[in-house]
C-alpha cells in the first residue's frame, strides 16, 4: 500500500469538494475492492475520501411500491431486511460474514464486477440509480466491464428497487472465490417477468426471450428449447462461456420453480 | 514435597496412551497467543523484499540496482551475483536418483538468487533490504531488470520436445527410473484373462498451509554466529544445507529455530531461497533481516504437489485375480529441483503400486522432467497418494470391466494376515496389515447394503448416485536410514529424543520432531505420563530449536510417533533402568528386586516403595547412593533408527451425488477406517484424518494449480484456487482397526498423511460409477462433470499444470 491522505467527510458536498481539490482522489465505500487493490499497489490515490460517515447514504425504506437502499447499507443490513426478500436472500449469500458487514450496496453497483451479485437485482427489480447529481435507470447503468453510467467524481446514494410481486435469485457459486459464476433473478410483477443475469456476461444483462416466454406461461417448461447466446460470455478457469450459457437456463428454471 | 507426589494410575490412565487428552497447545492457538516466526520481533530489524520474476523463462540480460539503492530507506541490495561472489552454494536436492541405465540425475545448479536466467514465474533474482517492509517493497519494484523473454516449457508431458531449459538436461530430462520385474511383468500379461488400462492425471496442487513461510535472520558479530527464526518442518535439515552445502556459516555457529508453525503439508520440509538469501543477507548488513511470503508469493515460490501423468495396466486372471501391474509416469519437477523433489516419485510412489495386493509381477517407469513452473516436492503424502490413486482407479476398473463387485474383487486380491511379513515386488516388505477387516468394517458403515435402495431414489429425483472405494498403503516413517543412504538418500532417517526429569519430578522432553499442527506436545506428553506415571501437566515438550535438541531428522512423512515418539520411549527406558539403581539403593534391595509400575519403583514382595519423584529427587540430591558406581542426575537421550518403514492401511468408501443439470457433485457420505496401530490420542488422530481428508477430498473436486501456455500461474490467489471449506465437505464418520506395527515399541504407525492419500481415489471411484464413464479429470469441477456426462467420455483439462 503507498500512502494516501485519508478524510471522512459528513455530507456529499464535502465529499464531492474533497475529490475536486485532490491530486487523484478515490471514493471509498467497503473497501472490499479498493483496499486489496491498494494493498497490491495496483491503485494508489493520493486521497481516500471515506464515504461511511455520510448519514445520507445510509438505511432501507420502503415506499410505493419501491424499496429504497442507501448506498452505504452493507449487505448484511440488505440481508435483514424483509423489503425485499429475493433482495435479502441475494444479499445473504455475498462473500462471507466479514464481507457482508463492511460491503455495501453502493460499492458493489459501482464497482460492477461482472462476478457481483447485486446487478442482478438491479436488472431483474427494474431499479433505479440515484446519484448525487441524477437518477440514472437501472437498465442503462451498467454499460461494461467494470464500466458504468457514472460520471467522474458522481456519488451512488441509493438504489430503488421495484418490489415485485415475487422474486427469486439463484446463484451458482464459483468454488473459489464464492463470487457468480452465473446468477439469475427471475422477477414478476402482475404480468410483467423480468430475468435479470450476472456473471455470465462482461456486465448484467436481461434475457429478454425467456422473459417474453414466462409472461405467457410463468413454469420452467415455459423455458425448454430456448437457448442462449453464449458467444459473448465470459470463459476462465472455472467455466467456459458455453458452461455459462448452459447454467443462466438451468438457474432460471429454478428460479422459476421457486416462484411458481 | 515434590510435585511429583500427586502422580498415580489414575492420573496416567485419565491422560496416558489412549486417552483423548484435548490439546495442550489450542489454549495458546485459540487466544491468538502462539508464537510464529513472524511473532518474533528484534532490536533493529530490518525488512526484506524479493524481486520476483514476471517471466516463465528469460534471460536476465542485465540487472541495475542503483535506483532501488537509492530508495529512502534501502539499506542493502542483493543480486545472485553477490551470492555467487560471496560463496554462496546452489541449493542441493537431498536425494540422488539414479536412472535405469545407472546414469545420475540431472541436477541443474539453483542459486539461492537468480544469475543470469530465470525458469519460473516467482523465481527471486534481487533481495532489498530495508529500515521498513514498505521501503523494502519500493526497493523492489525499483529494481531494474533487463529480461529476454524465452519460450517456455510448462507441460510435463510433452517437455521433452520443448526447448531445453538447463544445459545439463537434454529432452528436459531429470532421471529416467524403473522398478520391479519387467520380463515377469510382460509375461504376466502376455497370459492375462483381460487387461485393463487407463491414462490417468495426478493433478498439481498448492499446499497453502495457513501460515506462509517467513524468516528472521540475526548475526552475532561478537560471537561470529547465526540465528535463523524460520517456519521450516525439519530446522536440523535446514542448519545441515545452510552450512554443509550453502556455506552460510559452520554448523556449530548457526543455530535455526523452528518456532510454533502453522502447517507444513510437506511445503515445509524444504530449504528455500529465501531463509538462505535472508540469513546470509543478515551477516552482511550486520542487522536482523526479517521476511514473511505474502499468500501470492506462497502460491508462486512454495513447492508445489503431485503433477503426474500415467498410463497403468493391469493384467487380470477371468476370476479376477490380479497377475501384473505396468505403470508408465512422468512426473513434473518443476524448474529445479527441491530438497526431496527426487524421491517423491520413485521410492516413495513407485514402491508403493503393490497397494494391499499379492499382485505378483510390477513394473514402474518414472521419467521425471523440468518444465518452467514452480519446483515441485512432497505434498502430504508424497508420492503415496499418487500410487494409491493409480493402483485404486485400476481395481475399479478392472471390477466394472470383469462385472465384479468392487469389494469382492479387492477381497479376491488382498494380502491375507497369514502372508505377513509380505515381500512385495516392489521392494517393501509389510510387516502385518488386516486389510478385510477394515474393508468389513467400512463396508458396514457406508451401509453397502442399502447402496442400490439409496441409488434407486437418487435415480427417482433425477439424480445420479454413485459409490467409489478405495483401499488404500502407505509406508511411513522413511526407514532405515543405512538402506535410504543405499538408495540415495543424503541424510539419515533417524530421530533423537532427551527426557530430562527435573529435581522435583516433572519432566522436560527435547524432540528432534517438529509440530506444526500435529500436537507433540500433547502425545508425547502422554506417553511420558502413562510411562513414568507423571501426571500428563508437569512434562513440557520442547521442539523446533537446533540449539536445544540433538541432530534429528524433523517431521515429514507421518514420522512423528512411529519414530521421534520411539526415541522418547527409548530415552523413558534409560530413565527407568537408571531409576531402578537408584530406587535399589535407597530401598537397600538388589536391582533385580526392583521393578517400576504405575510411577512408583518397588521391591518385589515387600512393601517397600519408592515414588517416581522421590527418585528423581535423590538422583540430584545424592545423599543415599555411591556416586563412585551411579553419577547423579536423571536424563536420558536416544537416537533411534527403525528397522522398517510402518504401513498403515485402510478402507475409504465414498458415496456421491451428482446432479445432473449442472455438474455439482456432492459428497453424501464418507467413511475412513484405517489401521493406524496403536493409537496414543484417538481425538488428535481423528483430527488428523479429517484434515487429510479435506486435502484428498480437495485434489479429487476443488484444488488444480494451473499454469497457462507461457506459464503464468492462474490459480495464483484464492479467487482462483479452491481450497475446501466446511461446506464443502461431509460430516465424515471415522473408525479405526488395529494391528500393532511389529518393529517399534508403541506398536504405532502414523496416521498425519492417511487422509490425503486414501480419500482421493474413493471421491473419483464414485464419481465416474455415478457417471457410468470410465475416467473424469480431477478436480471433478461442475463443467467437468458436465461434459463428462454429454461426453460419456473423459473431459476437463487434468493435470500437468495445464489450462
Amino acid at each position: 500500500m503507498h500512502p494516501f491522505t485519508y478524510h471522512r467527510p459528513a455530507s456529499l458536498e464535502e465529499a464531492s469538494q474533497l475529490l475536486a481539490n485532490a491530486d487523484d482522489g478515490a471514493y471509498l465505500a467497503g473497501g472490499m475492492t479498493l483496499i486489496p487493490t491498494l494493498k497490491q499497489r495496483l491503485a494508489s490515490p493520493s486521497d481516500l475520501i471515506d464515504l461511511a460517515g455520510v448519514p445520507a447514504l445510509a438505511g432501507i425504506d420502503t415506499a410505493n411500491g419501491t424499496a429504497t437502499v442507501g448506498a452505504m447499507t452493507p449487505h448484511a443490513e440488505v440481508a435483514a431486511s424483509a423489503a425485499i426478500p429475493a433482495l435479502a436472500e441475494l444479499a445473504a449469500g455475498i462473500g462471507d460474514p466479514h464481507v457482508r458487514n463492511r460491503g455495501t450496496l453502493g460499492g458493489s453497483v459501482a464497482n460492477n464486477d461482472p462476478a457481483a451479485d447485486y446487478p442482478a437485482a438491479v436488472v431483474a427489480l427494474e431499479a433505479t440509480i440515484r446519484t448525487d447529481r441524477r437518477a440514472i435507470p437501472g437498465g442503462e447503468f451498467f454499460t461494461g466491464l467494470f464500466e458504468t453510467a457514472l460520471a467522474e467524481g458522481e456519488i451512488v446514494t441509493a438504489v430503488e428497487f421495484r418490489v415485485p410481486d415475487a422474486a427469486a435469485y439463484e446463484k451458482f457459486p464459483n468454488p473459489a472465490s464464492r463470487y457468480a459464476v452465473v446468477g439469475v433473478m427471475v422477477a414478476r410483477s402482475g404480468g410483467a417477468v423480468r430475468v435479470g443475469v450476472t456473471g455470465a456476461g462482461a456486465a448484467a444483462f436481461r434475457v429478454t426471450a425467456f422473459e417474453s416466454a414466462l409472461a405467457a406461461d410463468f413454469s420452467p417448461a415455459a423455458l425448454d428449447g430456448i437457448a442462449v447466446d453464449h458467444e459473448d460470455f465470459n470463459s476462465d478457469l472455472h467455466a467456459s462461456a458455453e458452461y455459462r450459457g448452459h447454467l443462466v437456463g438451468v438457474l432460471a428454471k429454478r428460479a422459476v420453480a421457486r416462484i411458481a | 514435597m515434590p510435585e511429583g507426589e500427586r502422580e498415580g494410575k489414575q492420573v496416567a490412565s485419565e491422560t496416558g496412551i489412549g486417552a483423548a487428552v484435548k490439546r495442550k497447545e489450542d489454549a495458546r492457538f485459540i487466544t491468538g497467543a502462539g508464537r510464529y516466526t513472524d511473532d518474533v520481533h528484534v532490536a533493529g530489524q530490518t525488512w526484506a523484499v524479493f524481486a520476483r520474476s514476471p517471466h516463465a523463462r528469460a534471460r536476465i540480460e542485465g540487472l541495475d540496482t542503483s535506483a532501488a539503492r537509492a530508495v529512502p530507506g534501502v539499506v542493502a541490495v542483493f543480486t545472485g551475483a553477490d551470492l555467487k561472489a560471496d560463496g554462496i552454494g546452489d541449493l542441493p536436492c537431498g536425494w540422488l536418483v539414479k536412472s535405469k541405465d545407472g546414469s545420475d540425475m540431472v541436477q541443474p545448479p539453483h542459486p539461492p538468487l537468480a544469475v543470469d536466467r530465470v525458469n519460473y514465474v516467482g523465481e527471486p533474482y534481487a533481495l532489498v533490504v530495508a529500515e521498513s517492509l514498505a521501503a523494502a517493497r519500493d526497493g523492489a519494484e525499483a529494481v531494474a531488470a533487463d529480461f529476454e523473454p524465452l519460450p517456455a516449457v510448462v507441460d510435463a508431458a510433452t517437455a521433452a520436445s520443448g526447448d531445453q531449459i538447463h544445459d545439463a538436461a537434454p529432452n528436459n530430462q531429470c532421471y529416467d527410473w524403473e522398478l520391479g520385474d519387467r520380463a515377469a511383468t510382460d509375461a504376466a500379461f502376455a497370459k492375462a484373462h483381460h487387461v485393463a488400462r487407463l491414462d490417468i492425471v495426478n493433478n498439481r496442487l498448492i499446499p497453502n498451509a495457513i501460515e506462509p513461510r517467513a524468516a528472521l535472520g540475526e548475526y552475532d558479530a561478537a560471537a561470529g554466529s547465526y540465528t535463523l527464526h524460520t517456519t521450516s518442518q525439519n530446522p536440523h535439515l535446514e542448519r545441515l544445507v545452510l552450512a554443509a552445502f550453502v556455506n552460510v556459516a559452520p554448523e556449530a555457529r548457526l543455530r535455526v529455530i523452528s518456532p510454533d508453525v502453522g502447517g507444513g503439508f510437506g511445503s515445509k520440509i524444504f530449504v528455500y531461497a529465501e531463509e538462505t538469501a535472508v540469513i546470509w543477507a543478515a551477516g552482511k548488513v550486520r542487522r536482523p533481516v526479517k521476511w514473511r511470503a505474502e499468500r501470492a508469493e506462497s502460491f508462486l515460490a512454495d513447492a508445489h504437489g503431485r503433477d503426474h501423468a500415467t498410463h497403468a495396466e493391469l493384467a487380470l486372471a477371468a476370476d479376477g485375480e490380479f497377475l501384473g501391474l505396468r505403470v508408465r509416469t512422468i512426473a513434473n519437477m518443476g524448474a529445479y529441483l527441491s530438497t526431496f523433489a527426487s524421491s517423491v516419485p520413485t521410492y516413495l510412489y513407485g514402491t508403493l503400486l503393490a497397494g494391499q495386493y499379492k499382485t505378483p509381477a510390477i513394473h514402474v517407469e518414472v521419467r521425471s522432467v523440468f518444465t518452467n513452473t514452480a519446483p515441485v516436492d512432497a505434498y502430504r503424502g508424497a508420492g503415496r497418494p499418487e500410487a494409491t490413486y493409480v493402483v485404486e482407479r485400476m481395481v475399479e476398473t478392472a471390477a466394472r470391466e470383469l462385472g465384479m463387485d468392487p469389494a469382492d474383487i479387492r477381497r479376491r486380491n488382498f494380502i491375507q494376515p497369514a502372508d505377513f511379513p509380505y515381500e512385495t515386488p516392489v521392494a517393501l516388505t509389510y510387516d502385518i496389515g488386516d486389510y478385510e477387516a477394515s474393508l468389513d468394517k467400512a463396508l458396514a458403515h457406508a451401509d453397502y447394503a442399502g447402496f442400490p435402495a439409496r441409488k434407486a431414489a437418487s435415480a427417482a429425483a433425477g439424480r445420479k448416485r454413485g459409490i467409489g472405494f478405495s483401499c488404500y498403503i502407505e509406508a511411513c516413517g522413511l526407514a532405515p536410514s543405512q538402506v535410504a543412504l543405499s538408495l540415495g538418500a543424503g541424510v539419515g532417517l533417524f530421530e533423537a529424543g532427551e527426557v530430562r526429569v527435573d529435581v522435583t519430578g516433572s519432566v522436560t522432553v527435547v524432540t528432534g520432531s517438529h509440530s506444526h499442527g500435529q500436537s507433540h506436545e500433547t502425545t508425547f506428553a502422554q506417553i511420558v505420563s502413562d510411562r513414568l506415571g507423571v501426571p500428563f501437566e508437569n512434562v513440557t515438550v520442547l521442539h523446533g530449536d537446533t540449539g536445544r535438541s540433538d541432530y534429528a531428522l524433523g517431521t515429514y512423512g507421518s514420522r512423528s510417533l512411529a519414530v521421534g515418539g520411539s526415541a522418547i520411549v527409548k530415552a523413558l527406558d534409560k530413565i527407568v533402568a537408571k531409576g531402578r539403581k537408584i530406587a535399589a539403593h535407597m530401598l537397600e534391595a538388589s536391582e533385580d528386586e526392583v521393578d517400576f509400575a504405575d510411577g512408583k519403583f518397588n521391591v518385589t514382595d515387600s512393601n517397600a516403595s519408592l515414588t517416581f519423584a522421590e527418585v528423581a529427587f535423590a538422583a540430584y540430591v545424592p545423599s543415599n547412593y555411591p556416586l563412585s558406581e551411579l553419577e547423579p542426575g536423571l536424563s536420558e537421550k536416544a537416537f533411534y533408527d527403525p528397522p522398517n518403514f510402518t504401513y498403515p492401511a485402510g478402507t475409504h468408501i465414498c458415496e456421491v451425488e451428482v446432479d445432473p443439470e449442472t455438474g455439482v457433485v456432492a459428497i453424501e457420505r464418507f467413511v475412513a477406517v484405517d489401521d493406524f496401530g496403536h493409537v496414543v490420542n484417538p481425538m488428535i488422530v481423528e483430527g488428523q484424518v479429517h484434515g487429510g481428508l479435506a486435502q484428498g477430498i480437495g485434489q479429487a473436486l476443488l484444488e488444480h494449480g494451473v499454469y497457462d501456455d507461457s506459464g503464468q500461474l492462474l490459480s495464483g490467489s484464492y479467487m482462483d484456487y479452491a481450497m475446501p471449506r466446511a461446506d464443502d465437505l461431509p460430516s465424515f464418520t471415522v473408525d479405526t482397526t488395529t494391528t500393532p506395527c511389529t518393529h517399534n515399541p508403541l506398536g504405532v504407525k502414523g496416521c498425519g498423511e492417511a487422509g490425503a492419500i486414501g480419500s482421493t481415489a474413493a471421491v473419483m471411484n464414485a464419481v465416474t460409477d455415478a457417471l457410468g464413464v470410465p475416467s473424469v479429470a480431477m478436480p471433478a469441477t461442475p463443467e467437468t462433470v458436465w461434459r463428462a456426462m454429454r461426453n460419456g467420455a473423459p473431459a476437463g483439462n487434468g493435470g500437468s499444470g495445464r489450462k
